[in-house]
């Protein structure tokens, strides 16, 4: 086995008396693509979100390309710096569930925008590259447009330009097509399939059972902040040993078939 | 009413007018850049969570808000200089206490115009590596000052009438120079006639020109992404 690129012991996360999750433990190996299934309120979207540390993990630890994150706090949990905080975002991107576009500025000005304020890009050199990401995503034509004048998928392929315009080593998708109108879902979820063509390593909280089957190489089902059930895309979608993993699985394919 | 309206005695001051114009539009522009950044930095700090920002913030707003700024300025004027060791100007007397004033009130502006900014905003930001200060200055508030743009306006037409309460210590300004004027004539109709129509011949146009930036807004976003 080669090092992971990401390596989770022991991560717990609570809101206030809540316990939201509870002692996970994950490696992820570069190239790997990872879907995260489960009811809501399971705590997978908060999972997700203490991987780029848009919540702060109660306790455990992570470790990024082989590095620990923070250093040892009082009571156990670990405590971050800022700017630790940032600089690790630079490396791992995320994609929203609602977009979160900045609307006040064009799609290709939404790509530049990390590429020029937190790198500090030459602004020709960052529209230069923004431009690739939009024409990745198919859409250099509408790359002077507000976000209010694009579809939902469109945006949504806008935001995914947006992260990979910071060369992320990590991608973390947050329900991505869970706001879309079910006819624009296949357009971002091809977008996403070429990326995992191009051996980039995903973590992806989804619905789509048939898209976490073919495209993911392990699917994770969370239920009650824990991992319940793990392994292939064969083995946790078509075969589940666990009871909840099967009632979550019939509950889903009633309404996807 | 019988009355004859004379307003050629009040011309014939055109000069002394316009002089106090100059010195309104001064005031004004002087307590406009004051009172607004000032007001940013304490609506800033009012929005920090952290205690040592926020409490004196928010003592600083409710002071002022809650005194009269006429009494502010008689206080700049007359106590402020048996504590510090300068001469207070009227200019200084009255432009302090517009402007803290105005800070005040802008202050509440600016933290309400930033919470209204949904935190998916302040997600994105930091999920591409910025900085709290980044995100607010490249994300946050350019939305939140368009939000805020009809609000801000209001401020800026209520200090541009709060400079006439500059004459209360006598700085040079329409009100001041008209109060002026009218002693001289005993012709106080005539004087806050006019008084009273330069000041909607200014801010008129004032308003109508916000209207155009924020409809011209409008059209480049509307509304949420």
């Amino acid at each position: 086995m080669t090092q992971p690129l990401l390596n989770i012991t022991g991560l717990h996360k609570s809101f206030g008396t809540q316990q939201v999750l509870r002692n996970i433990d994950l490696a992820v190996q570069p190239g790997e693509r990872i879907a995260i299934l489960g009811a809501s309120g399971s705590g997978k979207s908060t999972f997700l979100r203490c991987l780029n540390f848009m919540e702060t993990p109660s306790a455990g630890s992570i470790e990024l390309g082989g590095r620990m994150l923070g250093s040892e706090g009082r009571n156990g949990a670990r405590v971050y710096a800022e700017k630790e905080l940032t600089q690790l975002r630079q490396r791992v991107g995320m994609v929203f569930q609602q977009f979160n576009l900045f609307p006040h500025m064009t799609a290709i000005g939404n790509v530049m925008e990390g590429l020029r304020t937190v790198k500090g890009v030459a602004p020709a050199a960052a529209r230069e590259r923004a431009m690739a990401e939009l024409s990745r995503v198919g859409l250099a034509d509408h790359a002077e447009q507000y976000p209010a004048r694009l579809s939902g998928g469109q945006k949504q392929r806008v935001a995914i330009a947006r992260a990979l315009a910071m060369d992320p080593e990590l991608l973390l998708f947050d329900e991505p097509t869970s706001a879309l109108d079910p006819e624009l879902v296949g357009e971002v979820l091809g977008v996403i399939r070429s990326l995992a063509e191009e051996g980039r390593t995903m973590l992806l909280v989804t619905h789509e059972l048939g898209f976490a089957y073919h495209v993911a190489t392990r699917v994770l089902f969370i239920a009650d902040g824990e991992i319940h059930e793990a392994g292939t895309p064969d083995e946790v979608v078509k075969h589940p040993q666990r009871e909840r993993t099967r009632a979550f699985l019939a509950r889903h394919r009633e309404f996807s078939l | 009413m019988g009355y004859q309206w004379n307003f050629a005695p009040v011309f014939e001051h055109a000069d002394a007018l316009l002089y106090g114009a100059v010195g309104t539009l001064r005031i004004f522009a002087i307590c406009l850049v004051l009172g607004l950044s000032f007001g940013l930095v304490v609506g800033l700090m009012r929005y920090s969570r952290r205690r040592l920002l926020n409490w004196p913030a928010t003592a600083f707003v409710e002071f002022f808000r809650n005194t009269p700024v006429l009494v502010q300025i008689l206080w700049f004027y007359f106590a402020l200089p048996m504590l510090v060791p300068f001469e207070i100007s009227p200019l200084m007397a009255a432009a302090l206490g517009i402007s803290l004033n105005s800070a005040a009130f802008s202050a509440e502006i600016f933290r309400g115009g930033i919470q209204s900014i949904e935190p998916g905003q302040w997600e994105a930001s930091r999920a591409l590596g910025m900085t709290g200060l980044q995100a607010m200055r490249r994300i946050i508030l350019p939305q939140a000052i368009r939000r805020m743009l009809p609000a801000l306006t209001n401020r800026a037409i209520e200090i541009f009438k709060m400079s006439t309460l500059a004459s209360a210590v006598a700085y040079v300004e329409l009100l001041q120079q008209g109060k002026l004027i009218a002693s001289l004539n005993f012709n106080p109709i005539e004087v806050y006639t006019v008084i009273a129509l330069a000041f909607f011949l200014f801010l008129y146009p004032l308003v109508r020109a916000t209207y155009a930036l924020e409809r011209q807004m409008a059209r480049s976003d509307s509304g949420g992404d």
